[in-house]
């Protein structure tokens, strides 16, 4: 109707919308071929496994194709009483093919995992198949529930019932010592064996002590350096970076030797008299040096965002707030400090961030009661091989550290970060 | 009710930032309550640390600084109740305009209802009503300015510090705004202790300025007596235009002395020359130098016209004169009828008077 509505023409009359995308495309192209490099990169080292880490982490595919028959003819089975003799039939033909493979061992495990007591009675049934004394053509469900008592139990039908969907939670309920019972409702274990939720709590409280101690130490530190003068300045920068430069396993080293009970902290203090030398404290192998190690590596990360927002603010800021009738702390509290909260936002969520999944520092220098769950991911990365479930635990703290990042965007707005 | 005249007092201030060099030497100097005084100087002459002494940023490394009468050394600078505007404004940017004018009031503990009628007086002072809300960041640089002169002044401090505040404004606001500050000034008759390098600013604002050099006053007098008679040849450079001789006196009366340049003589006005022999500079404003003289002068010379600028309403004009090929002549656009070219002999003349022989340079 207006002029407005109208397409506008170029002189060439293309219009002028068509005209502006043809111009725009070359540099469009441009970018993301500059771009691109980085795309795949981050596509190959960090989307792609994380992909990975997650469907490995809910995958129980490997017991559903081992017994592809038994969990067919289960499906009508209502699972309150023995099931037909159809299901046992079916599961001794996929036994069967399981032993002729040799993999009736990895069932067994995988069994046994659901309910104790599988490991003896498939070992049984595994003896009776290779002497061949199960006879087909009588009734099967007899001969198998003759093998063991536990096979005349439904309580174990039902345990492979549970196994069949080819997915499942159970890694990420282990993760939070939790499991799915007989009913398939979620409980939690016996209290004796719950150690991943005081692990996550203890690896919650590390990493908030660490960002609250980094930040009371970085604080002053970032603001001298903001505000000393260029060779002075430039003097402290190289004795916050120092640590940069130091391999981190060299400066974990230097804290053992300084934190140990004969180290270097200790007989200071007990030279002092601080302490009676047949009484020196514990200050390693426990939470106190693994605050005190990780706090100094961390450091710099919580510095560096403050510095680089400080700098920005003009001296004669602080000057106009004291010449207005603030006190230094008037001045401080309500005109520098609030100017500096994107810097505090940047370097706490660093930090935090950094040391919920810290590693290394805590299985040094932590001990047993200083380790965090980035420890236990190992354990089970190396020790016992249970990918799935490090993959699960590695994930549940991936989720965790987005809802921090989304709490803080909420509290406090993610634009409102400096990070140098 | 007689006004003191010793309000804001400098006694025998110095002032050194490294035990080597004085920045500020032996300052004295007397501010009058209600005045708007200027110090003006370029950059490193001390001026601005003597306002930093003043406002209780920096200690004088001697002397002291009396406001009414009090020593204010060692009142922290919060406690001296002396508004201040920063060159670069210093507005609260994580503030309104009505949080960063209510700050001061806010840290006296001012009740809230006189907090909001006293934002608003200031605010519509400086013509800027219905801003309270604005972040100074969605201001332009003329209203952060004036934001800036609002907050120094909601307070009603005794004094007011201005720390170069127009250097970052272009030409035009800076001239508009140097009127605005010098009527806010007038109308409420606080005392304005301002600094600039920029002389024009100096010169329209000003009651009385002291132009700095070196650490040290040169000279302390009004805007025009201070254009009109410097008394040393810095000043005379540094406050407007002027044209220099360097020579010798030959011969001194009591108001007229002759003096002996490379090529030429002329007569001057012994201002810091007192006897034969003594080294000068003749220093005389463009505009004191007429050509062609229809009225009677003393001094008559003869230049070479070698540039002509057109300035619009005046046209400048560099003459080769008495060997200094520097001399410049202000021709108001109105007297057409002169012959300017390049090149051309024109005649020139100013009074004795005008011409003021100062300390050589």
């Amino acid at each position: 109707m207006s002029s407005e509505t109208k397409q506008i023409l170029t002189t060439d009359g293309i219009p002028l919308e068509i005209s502006l995308k043809k111009a725009e495309r070359k540099n469009k192209i441009k970018a993301f071929l500059l771009v691109a490099p980085l795309l795949l990169f981050l596509i190959i080292t960090y989307i792609f496994p994380i992909g990975e880490m997650f469907t490995r982490s809910i995958d129980d595919k490997m017991i559903t194709n081992m017994l592809p028959k038994t969990f067919k003819s289960m499906e009508t089975w209502d699972g309150k009483e023995l099931p037909s003799e159809e299901v046992f039939a079916s599961f001794l033909s996929d036994f069967k093919i399981l032993v002729e493979k040799k993999e009736h061992g990895k069932l067994a495990q995988r069994l046994n995992k659901e309910k104790n007591g599988f490991n003896t009675i498939t070992k049984k049934l595994f003896r009776q198949v290779k002497r061949n004394k199960i006879d087909e053509t009588q009734s099967i469900k007899e001969q198998i529930m003759k093998v063991h008592k536990r096979w005349r139990n439904v309580e174990y039908w039902q345990a492979i019932k549970r196994t069949a969907p080819p997915y499942t939670s159970a890694k990420y309920l282990k993760a939070m010592d939790m499991y799915l019972n007989e009913d398939n409702k979620i409980t939690q274990v016996s209290e004796d064996r719950r150690i991943h939720r005081i692990l996550w709590l203890r690896t919650v409280e590390v990493a908030f002590f660490v960002t609250v101690f980094c930040f009371l130490m970085g604080y002053p530190i970032a603001h001298l350096l903001a505000t000393l003068p260029m060779k002075y300045s430039n003097l402290l920068m190289i004795c916050v970076l120092l640590p940069f430069w130091t391999s981190l396993l060299v400066r974990t080293a230097s804290w053992m030797i300084l934190l140990q009970q004969q180290g270097v902290v200790n007989d200071f203090f007990v030279l002092i008299g601080l302490v009676s030398d047949d009484n020196r404290p514990e200050m390693m192998y426990n939470k106190v040096g693994t605050y005190v190690a990780m706090t100094q590596i961390l450091l710099p990360f919580m510095v560096l965002p403050l510095y680089s927002v400080m700098k920005t603010i003009s001296p004669s800021l602080m000057r106009a707030g004291k010449s207005l009738g603030g006190t230094p702390f008037v001045a401080f509290w309500k005109v520098y400090f609030p100017l500096t909260i994107p810097g505090i936002g940047a370097g706490c969520l660093l930090v935090f961030i950094l040391a919920i999944g810290y590693y290394i520092t805590p299985a040094l220098v932590g001990g047993a009661s200083g380790t965090l769950i980035s420890n236990q991911i190992a354990y089970h990365m190396k020790t016992t091989l249970d990918w799935s479930f490090a993959s699960a635990m590695g994930l549940m703290l991936l989720g965790g550290v987005l809802v921090i990042y989304w709490l803080y965007n909420k509290l406090v707005g993610v634009d409102n970060i400096k990070l140098g | 009710m007689s006004k003191n005249t010793e309000f804001v007092k400098f006694d025998k201030v110095d002032k050194s930032y490294d035990g080597k060099i004085l920045v500020v030497k032996d300052l004295n100097l007397n501010i009058s309550e209600g005045e708007f005084i200027t110090m003006l100087g370029p950059s490193g002459s001390g001026k601005t640390t003597c306002l930093m002494m003043l406002a209780g940023f920096e200690t004088p490394t001697n002397g002291e600084i009396y406001l009414d009468s009090n020593p204010i050394s060692n009142i922290p600078p919060h406690k001296r109740g002396i508004g201040m505007v920063f060159q670069n404004y210093a507005l609260f940017p994580h503030m309104t305009v009505y949080e960063n004018l209510a700050f001061p009031l806010r840290v006296r503990k001012v009740q809230k209802d006189e907090i909001d009628k006293k934002v608003d007086k200031a605010l519509s002072m400086v013509s800027l009503s219905g801003f309270e809300s604005r972040m100074p960041a969605q201001l332009s640089g003329g209203q952060q300015q004036r934001v800036a002169v609002a907050r120094a002044l909601v307070f009603d401090p005794a004094v007011v510090l201005m720390d170069e505040p127009l250097g970052a404004l272009d030409k035009n606001l800076r001239e508009s705004m140097q009127y605005e500050i010098k009527h806010i000034h007038e109308n409420i008759g606080v005392t304005v202790v301002y600094v600039t390098h920029d002389q024009g600013e100096a010169l329209t604002m000003s009651n009385r300025i002291a132009v700095f050099n070196d650490g040290k006053v040169q000279q302390l007098s009004s805007p025009d007596k201070l254009y009109e008679e410097p008394v040393n040849s810095f000043v005379a450079e540094f406050i407007g235009e002027n044209n220099t001789f360097g020579g010798e006196v030959t011969d001194i009366s009591k108001d007229v002395c002759k003096v002996k340049l490379q090529n030429g003589e002329i007569l001057a006005n012994p201002v810091s020359v007192t006897s034969k022999g003594d080294k000068t500079t003749v220093s005389i404003r463009p505009e004191r130098a007429l050509i062609n003289p229809k009225d009677k002068m003393d001094n008559n010379q003869t230049g070479k016209i070698e540039e002509v600028i057109y300035h619009g309403d005046h046209t400048r004009v560099r003459l080769d004169l008495l060997g200094n090929k520097e001399f410049i002549l202000k021709v108001p656009n109105s007297s057409n009828e002169l012959d300017l070219k390049l090149g051309n002999e024109i005649k020139v003349g100013w009074n004795s008077q005008d011409a003021r022989a100062l300390d050589p340079k």
